[in-house]
């Protein structure tokens, strides 16, 4: 629930309050649980609103209640921690938990004197675990990414890649293939390919379909992502093309494509992991404002916020995130859709909450997609786009059926 | 307070806005009259400075091409007609976005702006709502959600677009009248389109009439409210009465029984009105 103690917190107001303060935030919950019961059904029973009106009749003294996204924060970091457990225990080479962290505990600076083989430090700390991370990245940047592109062109089918970032990124790579760079280069050209594309995409959108809106009031957003539609055709035509001239790199340019987080290693994650830093911290910063676009970019600007600065700032933050993703991981499909609106779902609309949730949650998911991508085929690698959506979508499915998802994405 | 001098607005090679010259002082509640595309909506938009206009809008003097965005929203709530309402926002989240000016950029709302935005909700009697989501609201409750919000930015001018557009008659006095009362607490001047005649003769200081992006008549609603001054605009079905309790009511003839009535001023029994006026809805 997005409030803490609705009707815990009288914050000062100084009215006497009814001692049973505390089965009063059990009422607050309720209250909230009803409200949202009389939203899932307007055509519901009559019955609802009353009850609603009257359970939160509980907090008229209050002072208004605070955003405080803790618990489902609370349970999507015990989620990351247990992935992230999982990621490092699981593996062909048959580690028990114990020997996973023991074999942790020894790179740690004041670690117990335990005896643990060379080998399986090497295995826990140079294979496992940079995997880990860097899935808990990717993932945290792709499903932080959608939900913030969700946000700023409020359309709930908008992903990472709406912008044209995975053609531009799967042309780069394609390039640098094709080229014959030698694998040093295939990431970083991924990684210009996303951005001069997110570039072009949004130079030739925002610069369409300007009509009489004073400045400042967004206005460009349909043109922008139909702008998105076009320019990635027009990539991945390119692509396409490529690939029909070099069919001998087919192969090597399909399973990058695929995404691959098996050959993952310290120095990708050190390479990602300054973008995403910034990007992760940008867009966590915005997400008040997020909730404010909520109405509207006109309202939003009638509130006094520059709508397209701010379009403009989260778009770049995401792509910088989504771009170095991609150079790392290939195209991974579905988790920025499926995990924001699972978060919107299951703890509340505002962005407040769906933004540092998804991120955890998306990182928790893309580790355990990830542990399922290495051991489903043992010892071969199922790609772990193939695993998301498999995985994702009936599971995605089952939560746009429950009854409060017709509310929200009403 | 607000001034308009010279106001144009084109969308195109239509003039929407032709050369407006217009104010409203402090705590005065200027409503704009006119039929359908006269500009009324225009020219609220570009007092917010939602649509680029040529000539200028000061408020207290200042222009509001040389105010931010956050600046001009500290001295001016703009309500929109049909303003979005996302339905699964809170009561209490809806308001808070009105303190947005107030909240540094990368900031969040501190007390103090709770305790505005709770205040505010006690006052228009909505204090039990604000853990609701907003679907859950009936039009005139979500009306005073969307009056509370624009008043959480806590400027002095406020600007509605039709704000009983979607209440019933009975609803539409209670809204204005809340309106009314709240401007007067906090002396704020109002700057409304209203499409009902009567409604904005009873609640207005003064009415300007716009027709084709001009000024056609403007004054108090004893002067603009009358049949040869309407009727130009709105055409020959536009009949204008006085209550008993004094006020103007506007009501339309059907076009096969203009002239038959001819009822004077007053003539009809005070019982054949309703508290609020007559049910009227000029020519449109």
């Amino acid at each position: 629930m997005r409030y803490g103690r609705l009707a815990g917190r009288p914050a000062g107001q100084g009215k006497a309050r009814d001692p049973a303060a505390d089965p009063a935030a059990g009422a607050a919950d309720a209250s909230t649980a009803a409200a949202d019961a009389a939203a899932a059904g307007a055509a519901g029973p009559p019955g609802a609103d009353p009850s609603a009106a009257g359970a939160s009749g509980v907090t008229t003294t209050a002072a208004l209640p605070r955003v405080r996204p803790g618990r489902a924060l609370a349970i999507a970091a015990v989620a990351l921690a247990a992935a992230l457990l999982t990621g490092v225990s699981v593996g062909p080479a048959g580690l028990s938990p114990q020997m996973v962290i023991e074999a942790l505990a020894t790179r740690l600076p004041w670690h117990p004197a335990l005896s643990v083989p060379g080998v399986d430090t090497a295995i826990v700390w140079q294979i496992r675990l940079p995997q880990v991370i860097l899935a808990a990245l990717v993932g945290a940047m792709l499903a932080g990414a959608g939900a913030a592109y969700q946000g700023v062109f409020r359309n709930p089918l908008a992903d990472p890649y709406l912008l044209g970032v995975a053609a531009g990124g799967g042309l780069g790579a394609t390039l640098a293939i094709v080229a014959g760079t030698g694998s040093g280069l295939v990431q970083p050209a991924a990684f210009a390919g996303a951005a001069v594309a997110v570039a072009l995409t949004y130079m030739l959108g925002s610069g369409a379909g300007r009509g009489g809106e004073s400045p400042g009031t967004g206005g460009a957003t349909a043109s922008i992502v139909l702008a998105g539609v076009a320019v990635a055709a027009m990539l991945t035509a390119i692509q396409t093309y490529l690939l029909q001239q070099h069919s001998q790199e087919l192969q090597q340019v399909y399973s990058w494509i695929l995404g691959d987080l098996s050959l993952a290693s310290w120095s990708q994650v050190a390479l990602i992991l300054p973008y995403a830093a910034v990007a992760a911290g940008v867009l966590l910063a915005h997400r008040r404002l997020l909730d404010v676009l909520r109405v509207g970019e006109e309202e939003t600007a009638s509130l006094g916020v520059d709508v397209a600065r701010l379009r403009l700032t989260i778009v770049l933050a995401a792509t910088l995130g989504t771009a170095a993703a991609v150079s790392v991981s290939g195209l991974i499909g579905f988790v920025g859709i499926i995990v924001p609106h699972t978060v919107r779902l299951a703890a509340g609309a505002s962005y407040r909450t769906v933004l540092p949730v998804s991120m955890l949650g998306g990182a928790a998911f893309l580790v355990l997609a990830n542990v399922a991508a290495q051991t489903v085929q043992a010892p071969g690698v199922v790609p772990i786009g193939v695993i998301t959506a498999i995985a994702g979508g009936p599971f995605f499915l089952f939560v746009l059926r429950s009854r409060r998802a017709r509310r929200e994405l009403a | 307070m607000i001034a308009f001098e010279q106001v144009r607005v084109r969308y195109g090679d239509v003039a929407v806005l032709d050369g407006i010259s217009e104010r409203a002082a402090d705590a005065e509640w200027v409503a704009l009259i006119g039929p359908n595309g006269a500009g009324k909506t225009t020219l609220l938009r570009a007092a917010a400075r939602l649509v680029r206009h040529d000539g200028i809008i000061t408020i207290g003097g200042v222009p509001t091409t040389r105010m931010s965005r956050r600046q001009l929203a500290r001295l001016v709530a703009y309500v929109p007609q049909r303003p979005q309402l996302p339905p699964a926002m809170t009561v209490a989240d809806y308001v808070m976005l009105g303190r947005n000016p107030h909240i540094g950029y990368l900031r969040t709302e501190t007390a103090a702006d709770r305790r505005v935005c709770s205040g505010l909700l006690e006052r228009i009697g909505m204090a039990s709502y604000a853990a609701r989501a907003l679907a859950t609201l009936s039009g005139g409750e979500a009306q005073r959600v969307i009056l509370a919000r624009a008043l959480a930015q806590e400027a002095p001018v406020l600007l509605l677009d039709e704000p009983t557009s979607a209440l019933d008659l009975g609803r539409r006095a209670d809204a204005l009248e809340l309106i009314d009362t709240l401007r007067r607490e906090s002396a704020l001047t109002v700057v409304s389109a209203v499409h009902d005649l009567t409604l904005a003769g009873q609640f207005a200081d003064r009415l300007v009439l716009l027709d084709g992006g001009r000024i056609a008549a403007a004054g108090t609603p004893k002067e603009v409210l009358r049949a040869d001054v309407l009727a130009a605009r709105f055409g020959t079905g536009v009949q204008v009465m006085t209550t008993p309790d004094g006020d103007l009511a506007v009501i339309s003839r059907r076009p096969g029984t203009a002239g038959a009535g001819g009822a004077p001023p007053g003539a009809r029994p005070a019982s054949a009105w309703p508290p609020g006026g007559p049910p009227a809805d000029p020519g449109r």
